[in-house]
């Protein structure tokens, strides 16, 4: 059902746990299937050094949450914001499609994290576009009917 | 300790059993020596004839029914499929009413809800903690349009034994055909149509060793019910299509087997079963066992493990050889879970961390033991991950 990379994030995934002194950190829930999954971030300079994570869910939740965090350490926060569900999946060489919902949780939190950094600092919270998908992996391509569709 | 991946732990023979190897040897003189069709004329064809009612007897025997009131169908889902739509047709007053309960398995349930759009209701009983339909409930349910009674013999998921001799005590009294899904039941608890007071019963070869693709229906003498399968007179004239010979053969031996031995089988079974059980309470805080304490199938396990998700379980044990399914599927992205583990009242962040594991004749002491070693540092290992979980040392238990 999923393939290597998925599975190796499974059952070795990265940067598990939490960071004490983290600069941002970020929860996402997944309403529709109860995943949870916490962030933290360490911030230099707008640029994530380091990143750590917590995820209740199932495979495809876990290895998403991984991987995640591999591809927004060394980022900075404008590039880890534009993070999508789409690179994520990408990333792990596919899931099934049954289970590409489970990848947006790792975009929510991200942004969730990073507002919160933003917050502690004074700064204005960016906020998710319309149509750029924050609660749905399908329409990346600018289709989508917005999360009250769902 | 055995080696990983040495061979797989198989702990999930209620989705399927290994044939047994005396059951694959009956079924073998049939594929290609006695190959021949059971419905042709010639002396060739009468072993292949006789050995199907052979079969049938076989598996009159073990049910306490007549040979006559067998028919072998695909499996326990076409049983499950005929013995509904079937009686229904032939029952249906004015509209026709259907009593269930909603913790069948889903070839009961969607069955139904298939009726319920061709105008038929239903009425989905609910169950108490313990997966358990309240007899009382059936009585008060039934109307002057009720045509069908249809409660399993025993749950898939939880494996607990509904009380179907009641039950069916109730419908006769109400001369209302009374249909009970045996699949899970056959080989695990003793299954006597009469003492059950069923009028239909659907088994499966698949679940008590014997072989996949081979079921049947038990049809008591005088009930009226429609045909499903339409084409040949096979089968009396009532399912069509050309036996399974082998499969009938397997399924005949297997079900020989698995009713002559229902005592040793239950305390070997669930001997193991209750040591796994203990083992994993002792080892592991915040677990619960689904379902009835001891009114439930000998091999099952049904256990809840907070803070964390079936599904990850079932993957990481599936990295070391250990075979079980879960409670819940988020498969369909709308968080689907189990409709018995709802139907009992289970919260849903223990529905989602349900595994079941249910044991057989595939399992030894030794995987109890490498169970035992091994699903705790999995548990705790998910809830190292998991953000609900709260810190090792803060945990009731530990």
């Amino acid at each position: 059902m999923y393939n290597e990379l998925v599975m190796d994030h499974m059952l070795n995934p990265r940067n598990v746990g939490e960071l004490a002194d983290a600069d941002g950190a970020g929860e996402a829930r997944s309403a529709s299937c109860g995943d949870v999954m916490k962030l933290y971030l360490a911030i230099d300079d707008g640029v994530i050094t380091d990143v750590r994570f917590q995820t209740y869910g199932c495979g495809a939740a876990i290895a998403s949450s991984s991987i995640a965090t591999e591809l927004i350490r060394g980022k900075t926060l404008d590039e880890a914001w534009y993070l999508s569900t789409h690179d994520v999946v990408n990333a792990l060489g596919g899931l099934p499609e049954a289970k590409e919902h489970c990848s947006v949780l790792a975009e929510d939190a991200i942004r969730a994290a990073i507002n919160d950094y933003l917050a502690r600092n004074g700064l204005p919270a960016r906020e998710t576009a319309a149509g750029t998908c924050s609660d749905c992996c399908r329409h990346d391509d600018g289709s989508c009917p917005g999360p009250e569709k769902r | 300790m055995r080696a990983e991946n040495e061979r797989p732990v198989y702990m999930d023979h209620a989705a399927t059993t290994p044939v047994r190897p005396e059951v694959f040897a009956a079924m073998v003189p049939y594929f290609s020596r006695f190959f021949g069709n059971p419905s042709s004329l010639y002396t060739f064809a009468r072993e292949s004839r006789e050995a199907v009612e052979e079969a049938r007897g076989r598996v009159a025997a073990a049910i306490g029914a007549e040979p006559a009131e067998i028919y072998f169908t695909a499996g326990g889902t076409e049983s499950d499929n005929w013995a509904i739509k079937g009686a229904s047709a032939a029952h249906r007053r004015g509209g026709g009413h259907i009593i269930t309960s909603s913790v069948e398995h889903h070839a009961v349930l969607h069955t139904c809800q298939h009726l319920e759009r061709q105008g038929f209701s239903v009425t989905y009983l609910p169950v108490d903690g313990y997966g358990r339909v309240d007899p009382g409930a059936v009585a008060d349910a039934i109307t002057d349009r009720t045509c069908l009674i249809s409660v399993m013999s025993a749950n898939n998921e939880i494996g607990t034994v509904q009380p179907v001799a009641e039950l069916g005590k109730i419908a006769r009294e109400h001369a209302i055909p009374f249909h009970t899904d045996a699949v899970q039941a056959i080989g695990s608890v003793p299954v006597d149509v009469d003492v059950m007071n069923v009028d239909l019963l659907s088994l499966s070869a698949h679940k008590f060793y014997g072989p996949k693709g081979i079921g049947a229906l038990y049809i008591r003498n005088g009930t009226e019910i429609e045909n499903l399968i339409h084409g040949g007179a096979q089968e009396r004239k009532m399912r069509a299509g050309t036996e399974n010979l082998p499969g009938i053969i397997g399924l005949g031996k297997a079900i020989e087997l698995a009713a002559a031995d229902i005592e040793g089988y239950t305390r070997r079974i669930g001997g193991m079963r209750d040591r796994l059980l203990a083992g994993i309470l002792d080892a592991v805080p915040d677990v619960a066992l689904n379902g009835h304490p001891e009114m439930r199938l000998a091999n099952n396990l049904n256990i809840s493990f907070r803070y964390v998700e079936g599904e990850a379980i079932l993957l990481l044990l599936d990295a070391h050889g250990i075979c079980v399914s879960t409670g819940s599927a988020c498969s369909s992205g709308s968080g689907e879970m189990s409709h018995v583990l709802t139907a009992i009242g289970l919260a849903p962040e223990m529905a989602r961390g349900a595994v079941r594991l249910t044991l057989g004749d595939a399992n030894t002491d030794d995987d109890i033991d490498y169970v035992l070693d091994v699903l705790p540092r999995v548990i705790e290992r998910l809830r190292s991950i998991s953000p609900l979980a709260p810190p090792c040392g803060d945990r009731e238990g530990t």
